[in-house]
């Protein structure tokens, strides 16, 4: 596989642009913890902690997906349809699941990135949480997950509106539903089993179950896992078909 | 080096390619040469794989677009119509990301983009991001682009459209001297004088098909090389004649003030299908 050549231009658009990078992945976020964790949440608690200590494994979550999903679905939509950059790639001898893979890594490292720094925040702002390498894990598999189905959405959309309409009736929703702002378990059935269906919430329940000490479900490991995969399946194959 | 066999593309009930047939010989410019909606994107998309044929198959350095399209990109050069580079990155990282999905040499690399830098005479602004250059620019560098990974077939989808004079000229130098080289070029145009002045053959193409190939000379000389017109008076048909002594003696008996002026690709255009090439 040919994929670093795409992974490499990438990281070059980054490393040219540092400052903006860092201020479009950390703005998000950051409001989220200031109006949800400082703000509202202020004397609240959470599962025997803060609410800013429930909070930021979600807002993580929520982190990872963002800045992986929005630049490689934008990115990509805009070198498909406008730029038309794409086209260089597709007549080299780079193949799909290459192009694929490259634009899916670069958004990993975006994602990565931005929980980073927001975990970096978090733990200055005084909030209580275990660290492990496998909350790494989890967020590499998360970032990963959203930045292949950000290159899926980019080469199904055949306007921009359709992206913009993916976001709305898909991403939106999951922000605010996959148990970033509260938890799963105090939803009633049938919404309880609903938003258990969205790979959010099972990287927010992984997350929240590692910042907390405890054993993560490996049902959501599995789940989480397998979205990946399809994801990252869906996009080689959308890729490939307009290749 | 190209050789298309029955090419075919329909898009729904419409059919943009016509069963189109030509080859082109290794270092030979050929040039296909039609209107706006006669087809010749649609043809060059398809031999450089970026487009399925309806029906029918082209070969390209000997390899199948349909059953080889590996080996075919990896013998090809695409120029295309649209000014598709990375505004954010400078001209040498635009080469150097283009040599890279090639798997050029690491060590291959540096010395090759000098090279067509110097060539299309952008050598100096290499550390400047595209965004600041001028359309011309950017068709040059493009070209650089286009043979940074010494492809044996290279194709050009409407090179200077949108330049000025001056511009235009620039790049049919760098055509010109690639043509010295002996690379082999397809390119199409809807301009008659790049048609003549590049082409070694010219394919006419309107509606999909192909209506006439061959040498631009050759297909001038069919009618006649010279043509009188009848001033001011479009009712008075036009005559094709093979010599000036001829026309001019001609043009005594018309009852008109006359021009006798050389024939072109247009006129033979004229003559096949009734209609300006820019119509």
């Amino acid at each position: 596989m040919n994929f670093y050549p795409i992974f490499w231009k990438d990281m070059l658009l980054i490393r040219k642009k540092p400052w903006k990078f860092l201020a479009s992945s950390m703005v998000t976020p950051i409001l989220y913890l200031v109006t949800f964790g400082w703000g509202l949440g202020r004397g609240m608690s959470m599962a025997g902690g803060t609410y800013l200590d429930f909070i930021l494994p979600g807002l993580l979550a929520l982190s990872a997906m963002n800045n992986s999903f929005g630049p490689v679905s934008t990115s990509v939509n805009v070198s498909k349809l406008y730029t038309k950059t794409i086209e260089e790639v597709l007549v080299s001898p780079v193949g799909p699941w290459s192009i694929a893979l490259g634009r899916a890594l670069s958004g990993m490292v975006r994602g990565l990135f931005s929980a980073f720094l927001l975990l970096i925040v978090g733990l200055a702002s005084g909030v209580n949480m275990t660290l492990s390498p496998y909350i790494l894990l989890v967020l590499g598999l998360t970032a990963f997950c959203f930045a292949s189905a950000g290159v899926a959405a980019a080469m199904i959309a055949k306007s921009h509106e359709d992206m913009s309409n993916f976001n709305s009736f898909v991403i939106i929703p999951m922000s605010f539903l996959a148990g970033t702002f509260f938890s799963p378990d105090k939803l009633p059935e049938p919404f309880r089993s609903a938003i258990l269906v969205y790979p959010l919430t099972h990287a927010s329940m992984l997350l929240r179950a590692l910042a907390g000490g405890r054993e993560p479900d490996a049902l959501s490991v599995i789940i989480l896992a397998a979205y990946a995969v399809f994801f990252f399946y869906l996009a080689g194959r959308m890729v490939r078909r307009i290749a | 080096m190209i050789k298309t066999i029955n090419l075919t593309k329909n898009f729904g009930p419409l059919a943009a390619v016509k069963a189109v047939n030509f080859s082109v010989e290794k270092g030979e410019v050929f040039g296909l040469l039609g209107p706006n909606g006669a087809g010749k994107t649609t043809t060059i998309r398809m031999l450089t794989t970026l487009t399925l044929p309806s029906s029918g198959t082209a070969l390209i350095a000997g390899r199948d677009i349909l059953t080889d399209p590996l080996s075919v990109k990896k013998s090809i050069g695409v120029i295309p119509q649209m000014l598709n580079l990375d505004i954010d990155l400078t001209l040498a990282e635009n080469l150097e990301y283009h040599g890279r999905l090639h798997r050029m040499d690491r060590a291959d690399r540096p010395g090759r983009i000098e090279e067509l830098l110097r060539f299309v005479g952008l050598w100096e602004k290499r550390d400047l991001p595209v965004e600041h250059l001028s359309g011309g620019m950017r068709r040059r560098l493009l070209i650089a682009r286009g043979l940074m990974h010494r492809p044996a077939v290279v194709f050009m989808d409407e090179p200077t459209v949108g330049l000025d004079p001056q511009a235009r000229r620039l790049i049919w130098g760098l055509i010109d001297d690639l043509k010295r080289s002996g690379i082999t070029i397809l390119l199409t145009t809807h301009y008659i004088e790049e048609a003549d002045e590049l082409c070694d053959r010219v394919a006419i193409m309107r509606q999909g098909k192909i209506m006439t190939i061959g040498a631009p000379e050759d297909l001038k000389a069919v009618s006649g090389r010279y043509v009188l017109e009848c001033l001011g008076r479009h009712d008075v048909p036009r005559q094709f004649l093979h010599s000036r002594d001829e026309a001019l003696d001609a043009g005594k008996a018309m009852g008109c003030d006359v021009v006798v002026r050389d024939v072109t690709l247009e006129d033979v255009f004229i003559e096949l299908t009734g209609e300006r090439i820019d119509a």
